[in-house]
């Protein structure tokens, strides 16, 4: 991992996935991507342009979209459904229930433009339940990249594995950190500081939010560790109850719903394998707004000051 | 019906809607971010509705004889507030404030509690959940025989959802006669034209087939719009739907009939031309 603090690299991480999914169409004759009108919001312009067979137009019908995406896997194709975050899981949550999780089809549900990001386009629009209802299905692998070169490692390794995939990104551009020869594996958190006085389980676009509030942390004589907990399910419970054991105090940060996240994740496990002191940096039960992504995450408090706040606090007791 | 409408002739109306269109324009050059196409192309259906057809009251938008009007269309907005801004519903200084924090101009219509708009009734934003709405409505209203009419309008993509023609079942079933719905028919979508991303033609068919009563008419002649929302109006028995033939950003020569112009807004320089085009009104901009 390198990266610089004041002035990071910014990529889009959807542009991760259409990076991705370009390259496994051409190594891969049996991706096949769906498409829902939203085709150039999500990227998936670029697959349609280099391989227009194998991309299938079904409208703007995301229930349409699951069914038709578990026939196509059905009779051995790799389908990639990819729309809006909130409409690629909260519209259509039975169709995958029933014909894609229960009935264990291959089906790689891409969504783009997640959580608080979309900003401007307001609550409607900001999926910040995506997580909880899919990590709540069985047979549901659920992933949360950090960043561009994460997506793009999480969406070319998604093949190996002939199971469902929910993977989430964004619209914005966000600091690009993690480098691409780092290692990825589902399952696996990466620990990208380490730390003694608190752990940070972060996912998605605020981990970049852990690494600065655990630089400033530095500076008051904190030693704050930041994990890069990418995969929710399955989740890596090693590394969790390593890190209670070590720091006795564990921090969720994500951009989600506290209640069935991360934060719902992490404390599962601990509760059951090593209670431990914990708090959360997560948005408090309540729908978003219009806004820049900036100011919602400072408004809704999901952002590097809030995660300071919450370690002094807990520190001091 | 309104029995004493605000603006009764053609020109009056058309004028208010050419202010409606600056208004877009220049609530969208404001924010930098929002829909072009689809509010400019829906401003004299939506000039029609609140300034001469549908019975409402600006200072008391809730009033039990109501007509009651949804957007399932969310995306359209800003039609709908710079609508609701000059028929009286609040300040159009407030029309600078589309899609900014802590206000009640939401990038998609939000519920009144939290920080929605007087005249909006229900949240929209995401698509093909209007109608159903719309269809509840007017069955609880008909089971209280009241002769409040309802209104939908509802874009041709957005027919794409199945729930729209569960929702049409519903209606027809139900006889549902208080009910119309409005289809914004330009032939645009984000991908591409309708016809390229999922054809929904022919669309009067369908609709005749689901038993329902089709007006198809050009949806930019005032005129023919308010003769057609009068008859939908009495037509009894069956539900009504108006398919008005629109022009995605009506009134702005380069956005015209042009899909790329659904979901952005104009820079500085496309701002000064869409207003050099939209000749001002005696009403006045809100800047
Ligand atoms: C359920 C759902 N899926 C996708 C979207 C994203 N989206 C917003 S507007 C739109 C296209 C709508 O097309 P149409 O109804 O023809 O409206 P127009 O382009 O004419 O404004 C899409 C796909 C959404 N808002 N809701």
């Amino acid at each position: 991992m390198k990266y610089n603090i004041e002035n990071p690299e910014l990529k889009e991480t959807r542009q991760g996935f259409a990076d991705a999914l370009v390259e496994l169409g051409k190594e891969n004759p049996n991706i096949v991507v769906l498409g829902g009108d939203v085709t150039g919001s999500v990227k998936t312009n670029f697959f349609r342009d280099a391989y227009p067979d194998r991309f299938f137009s079904v409208g703007i019908a995301e229930q349409d979209m699951m069914g038709v995406a578990a026939g196509l896997a059905l009779v051995g194709k790799i389908p990639f459904a990819s729309t809006y975050g909130e409409f690629a899981t909260g519209r259509p949550f039975d169709q995958i229930r029933q014909s894609i999780a229960y009935s264990e089809m291959n089906v790689k549900i891409c969504a783009s433009h997640c959580g608080i990001s979309v900003g401007p386009d307001g609550a409607t629009h900001q999926s910040l339940e995506d997580v909880g209802i899919m990590r709540i299905l069985p047979h549901m692998t659920v992933v949360t990249p950090c960043d561009y070169d994460q997506t793009y490692k999480a969406v070319k390794k998604c093949v190996e594995y002939k199971q469902p995939f929910y993977i989430r990104f964004y619209r914005d551009k966000t600091p690009n950190f993690t480098g691409m020869d780092a290692k990825f594996e589902f399952g696996k958190a990466d620990t990208l500081i380490d730390g003694t006085d608190v752990t940070l389980i972060a996912n998605g676009l605020l981990v970049w939010e852990a690494i600065i509030a655990a630089e400033n942390l530095k500076k008051d004589g904190i030693s704050a560790r930041v994990v890069n907990m990418h995969t929710i399910k399955p989740i890596d419970v090693d590394t969790i109850v390593k890190c209670a054991k070590d720091t006795e105090l564990v921090i969720t940060c994500e951009d989600h719903q506290k209640q069935c996240g991360l934060y719902g994740a992490v404390a599962e496990v601990l509760s059951l394998h090593y209670p431990t002191q914990m708090d959360y940096v997560a948005v408090e039960d309540t729908f978003g707004e219009s806004g820049t992504m900036q100011q919602l995450m400072s408004k809704y408090k999901i952002d590097h000051v809030e995660i300071e706040r919450k370690v002094k606090a807990r520190l001091k007791k | 019906m309104n029995t004493n409408p605000l603006l009764k002739t053609k020109d009056e109306l058309d004028e208010m809607a050419r202010q409606i269109r600056r208004d877009i324009i220049n609530m969208l050059l404001i924010s930098k971010s929002g829909h072009s196409g689809g509010p400019l192309g829906m401003s004299d259906f939506f000039t029609a509705l609140y300034f001469n057809d549908m019975n409402l009251d600006p200072n008391n938008p809730y009033f039990e004889n109501r007509d009651y009007f949804f957007l399932s269309i969310g995306h359209i907005a800003p039609v709908w507030y710079a609508t609701l801004s000059r028929r009286g519903y609040y300040p159009v200084d407030e029309m600078k404030t589309l899609r900014k924090v802590n206000g009640r101009l939401q990038g998609h219509p939000a519920p009144l509690k939290t920080h929605g708009l007087p005249g909006v009734e229900i949240a929209s934003g995401s698509l093909g959940q209007g109608l159903s709405i719309a269809v509840g409505t007017a069955l609880g209203l008909k089971l209280d025989k009241k002769s409040n009419h309802v209104f939908c309008i509802c874009g041709d993509g957005e027919l794409q959802e199945g729930q729209i023609w569960e929702a049409v079942m519903t209606a027809a079933h139900h006889q549902t006669d208080n009910l119309t719905l409005i289809i914004d028919k330009n032939d645009c979508q984000i991908d591409n034209r309708v016809q390229k991303v999922l054809n929904l033609d022919p669309m009067a068919d369908k609709f005749k087939a689901f038993n329902f009563k089709v007006y198809e008419i050009d949806g930019h002649d005032m005129d023919i719009i308010l003769k057609t929302l009068k008859e939908a109006r009495g037509h009894k028995g069956q539900p009504t739907v108006i398919i008005a033939k629109t022009l995605m950003g009506k009134g702005v020569s380069f956005m015209e009939d042009n899909y790329k112009w659904h979901g952005v807004p104009p820079n500085e320089e496309q701002g000064a031309q869409a207003l050099e085009e939209l000749k001002p009104t005696k009403y006045g901009d809100f800047v």
